[in-house]
């Protein structure tokens, strides 16, 4: 049919006509479901993805892993392609938003395709487990790599990478001895000074989420309204330009995961916003995840187990660093020098699976604080 | 010939009643996930019912607020745009017109979402413009607010005016000057001409152009999320993904269908089958000639919404690709670009044979099946007011279900969830509206009496159909075709969440980019995307020179 659209000295109307009969013939197949299917699906192997989607993985360490991700597939293929050189294992990812991919594993139910779900956000973990979409898996050697805050308590995920969400200044209007912790920017000394991101980001929710749990859900309310009232614009849609607002002027400080400054700062090194660890006399910097578990389902939960263990050693997890500018979730594995040049800080030891169970608060909470 | 009434009824197609049974159950299968959503209400708990409650007390009046201003500036300004610039090039003549008449199809190749983040990239505090007015104006420099309504307004209006274009031109073209000399010849200022004459002939198009832009706005999720403007489609996506709760998001997004289904319903009552039948005749030399400064004017203005629509985010798109293109390009591109073409090429072929269907169908005599006939071409055709991603859940929910029973039959699971099949009913799903729309337009111009006078010199209703409705029908084929294509080359959130394995397309591409705040390295599919969308865009741009160069001999 394509080659329709190319031959310009065949006249239109056979053209046409020819590819209305050919409509018609495809139309005529829908009535039988798996007639259009065959010669469709018996491209996928030719292509780049070697496996037939039609035929799940035989159960065994030797199969592909099949992994339904939200983290982008730039940032996670370079791993995946260093496992299987180092394995022999095949890795085939189905990459997307979260929401839609979460639903789409429970719709398919026992006949998912998906051995893994990776994704950023403890928030998506957490709803994933709460619908019994991911089993428990016991491993030593993650038990291990994997600080207890930063995995499920019944070992359905775990954390692999890690962000911390804290507060973005202009290094030209704001002196750090000025800031404390997150609820202190709903100070009035902040009126018209704030930049935020949209609450509708899992970020926010999460980071609400942890406040709820801390302080309370009045004072954590009160916090968000004494945000919004500060703010010096409308809110944003993207980190990267919260950070770019900050150093053009319009907003002095922000709340924004530490990437995304890096990513700023790898395109203007002298780019005048800074870091500033919050709550380091209190509870700590709100860290958040990018993890995985082992779904329910799984066809191959040995080969999905050994990717997710894999993942947590060392070259993979400063790949984490390189590749996005994330913390390792290992500590013992250091990051890359940008990174480390932000300095040391405390992180907030809580569970990160809080910010899952409270999301929902979060989400309602932040609406009647009319934040958008 | 002027404008006619006609009754209905007469012309009826007579065809074998096996056809008519074929179009019910394709329109069916295309509003099997309209139907999947709407079993949705089934599931009303206390959950539901408290997540509803919030919202209502905390932003739905906010939200259907924003939409309806989003709705109305986008309707008025497509709608202005369309209109006016449809009337300028096919019934005046001034200096660039040929190169206007296609050129101000062009914004149709650039997705919504891709105008959306050059355009704020632009305009925003820390960009280019914003930037050189302080360094230039110093700190008070006012730029005005084009972050919030109005900035939405502009950019979806800048890609959505050229399907009222499109229809407009088409109709304006129809009627000829014929029709407008009667008129000034009646004592009609040029003005009262076309406002008393070509508007109202014109309407089916402008209204069926301007239809399509609007559902196209109500689904949006892309442009509006890069502004952050809260629409009807943030409540759904608040109840999925901050609240988690599907059935709240399919419940909300079903409203969304039921006030479009009203709205065109509306429509088509008060319309109360007026119907206008023209000559399809077009002469280039006669068209009004501007002079001097209208002419100019009217250059400057086609000008305009081509640089806005067109040329500028061409540029930025390509200033970032020659930033970014040597770590982005990589060997998988040429296979990014094929997925592209293929599902596009065949959902654009199935999409047209199955509106043909319908509007087959919805010209058969009255029969005992009338109200079914109706109803499943109304809900197939509703699809494309419905955002992809809530689309893509009704239809896993169908395939899963479809599986489990395949599952018993053939031994094999999943055949159905995450194939091309699935991804293709998507496509006909959310973007049967758009193949319909031009193909019913191209059967209301068709004078019943052509096919009675047929059927009384004894041709037989398949003879009629191929020698007299296929032939009259092409330009509003090809129109069908190329809109899905174009369409379905830019659809993303569908294509996302339910693409075959390894089946990556450049809108997929983007949305990977995108989606980190890395709008640049966004520009090189972006660019590939809207240079492959040209050329269908050029095609259709071909086919109708070609249509007017054959009626002026």
């Amino acid at each position: 049919m394509t080659a329709s659209y190319s031959s310009p000295s065949r006249p239109p109307f056979a053209l046409l006509r020819a590819s209305a009969l050919l409509g018609l013939l495809l139309l005529g197949a829908c009535g039988g479901e798996s007639a259009t299917q065959t010669p469709q699906q018996s491209q996928v192997p030719q292509g780049a993805a070697p496996q037939d989607s039609a035929a799940p993985a035989p159960p065994t360490v030797t199969g592909p892993v099949v992994v339904y991700s939200s983290r982008q597939e730039y940032l996670i293929k370079p791993l995946f392609d260093r496992f299987t050189q180092e394995t022999g294992i095949e890795v085939q990812t189905q990459t997307g938003e979260e929401g839609p991919l979460i639903a789409r594993i429970q719709a398919e139910g026992e006949g998912t395709f998906a051995d893994v779900f990776y994704t950023v956000d403890v928030g998506n973990l957490w709803i994933a487990a709460d619908k019994g979409l991911l089993r428990p898996t016991q491993s030593d050697l993650l038990e291990r790599d994997i600080p207890e805050h930063l995995r499920d308590p019944q070992g359905r995920w775990f954390g692999l990478s890690v962000r911390a969400r804290t507060i973005a200044y202009s290094t030209e209007r704001v002196q750090p001895e000025e800031l404390s912790t997150y609820e202190a920017l709903a100070d009035p000394q902040w009126k018209g000074r704030l930049c935020l991101r949209t609450s509708r980001k899992v970020y926010n929710m999460s980071l609400v989420a942890t406040m709820i749990d801390r302080i309370g859900e009045a004072e954590a309310e009160r916090v968000v309204r004494g945000w919004v009232d500060n703010l010096a614009t409308r809110v944003f849609s993207s980190d990267n330009l919260l950070v770019q607002a900050i150093a053009a002027g319009q907003c002095d400080v922000g709340i924004v995961n530490s990437y995304y400054l890096g990513q700023e700062q790898q395109r203007d090194p002298n780019i005048p916003v800074a870091l500033f660890w919050a709550n380091q006399d209190s509870s700590g910097v709100h860290v958040n995840i990018s993890g995985a578990g082992i779904t329910t389902q799984a066809k191959n939960p040995e080969g999905a187990k050994r990717l997710i263990e894999w993942l947590s050693t060392e070259e993979p997890q400063r790949m984490f660093s390189e590749l996005n500018l994330e913390f390792p979730a290992n500590p013992a594995i250091e990051s890359v020098p940008l990174v480390q040049s932000w300095g040391d800080f405390k992180p907030d030891l809580i569970n990160v699976e809080v910010a899952g169970r409270l999301q929902a608060d979060a989400v309602r909470l932040m609406d009647r604080a009319d934040y958008r | 010939m002027p404008a006619r009434p006609a009754p209905v009824g007469s012309g009826a197609l007579q065809l074998p009643g096996g056809w008519r049974v074929l179009g019910i159950a394709a329109a069916l299968l295309v509003a099997l996930p309209i139907l999947m959503l709407l079993s949705q209400w089934a599931t009303l708990g206390n959950g539901e019912q408290a997540i509803w409650q919030h919202l209502y007390d905390t932003k739905l009046d906010r939200l259907a607020g924003n939409t309806v201003v989003l709705l109305l500036g986008v309707g008025v300004m497509v709608t202005v745009l369309g209109t006016s610039l449809a009337w300028l090039v096919s019934v005046c003549d001034f200096p660039g017109r040929r190169i206007f008449d296609w050129a101000l199809m062009l914004p149709l190749a650039i997705p919504g979402y891709v105008m959306a983040f050059v355009f704020l990239g632009l305009i925003s505090y820390s960009g280019p413009l914003q930037t050189w007015g302080r360094n230039t104006f110093g700190m008070d420099f006012w730029f005005p607010d084009l972050q919030g309504a109005l900035g939405v307004i502009l950019v979806m209006g800048l890609v959505l005016y050229p399907y009222v274009y499109m229809l407009a031109r088409s109709a304006f073209n129809a009627q000829g000057r014929n029709l407008l000399d009667a008129a000034r010849m009646l004592g009609l200022s040029p003005f009262g001409a076309f406002w008393q004459v070509a508007l109202p002939v014109a309407r089916p198009a402008l209204i069926g152009g301007g239809a399509l832009a609007l559902m196209e706005t109500l689904a949006d999720f892309g442009a509006v999320a890069v502004f952050n403007y809260d629409t009807f489609t943030t409540a759904i996506y608040s109840a999925w993904y901050g609240l988690f709760n599907l059935a709240v998001a399919a419940q909300l997004s079903t409203l969304l269908l039921g006030f479009v289904g009203l709205t065109l319903a509306l429509e088509h009552y008060s319309r109360k089958h007026a119907r206008f039948t023209l000559d399809e005749r077009s002469r280039e030399s006669q068209r009004f000639r501007l002079r001097g400064a209208r002419a100019w004017g009217a250059t400057g203005y086609c000008l305009l919404v081509i640089l806005f629509g067109f040329g500028i985010p061409t540029v930025q798109l390509v200033l970032w690709t020659a930033q970014t293109w040597r770590g982005e390009m990589d060997s998988r591109y040429p296979e990014f670009l094929l997925h592209t073409v293929e599902l596009a090429a065949i959902a654009a072929l199935a999409a047209v044979a199955i509106a043909l269907l319908l509007a087959l169908i919805r010209r058969m005599p009255p029969g005992r099946w009338r109200w079914l006939e109706q109803l499943s071409v109304r809900l197939a055709t509703l699809g494309y007011a419905l955002p992809g991603s809530v689309l893509a859940v009704g239809i896993i929910l169908a395939f899963t279900t479809l599986d489990q029973g395949l599952h018993g039959i053939i031994g094999q699971r999943q055949v159905l969830v995450g194939s091309v099949f699935a991804l293709i009913l998507a496509y006909l799903t959310r973007f049967m509206a758009v193949a319909f729309a031009p193909l019913d337009a191209a059967f209301e111009r068709i004078k019943p009496s052509l096919c009675d006078a047929a059927r009384s010199l004894g041709a037989s209703p398949g003879r009629v159909l191929r020698r007299l409705y296929l032939p009259l029908l092409r330009p509003g084929f090809l129109t069908a075709l190329i809109i899905v294509f174009v369409d379905v080359m830019k659809e993303m959130p569908a294509t996302l969440i339910m693409r075959p394995f390894g089946w990556d397309t450049l809108a997929v591409r983007i949305y990977q980019m995108t989606s980190e705040g890395q709008w640049e390295r966004a520009a090189l599919p972006a660019l590939t995307l809207i240079l492959v969308g040209l050329i269908p865009v050029l095609l259709l741009v071909r086919q109708s020179a070609r249509r007017q160069g054959q009626t002026a001999d």
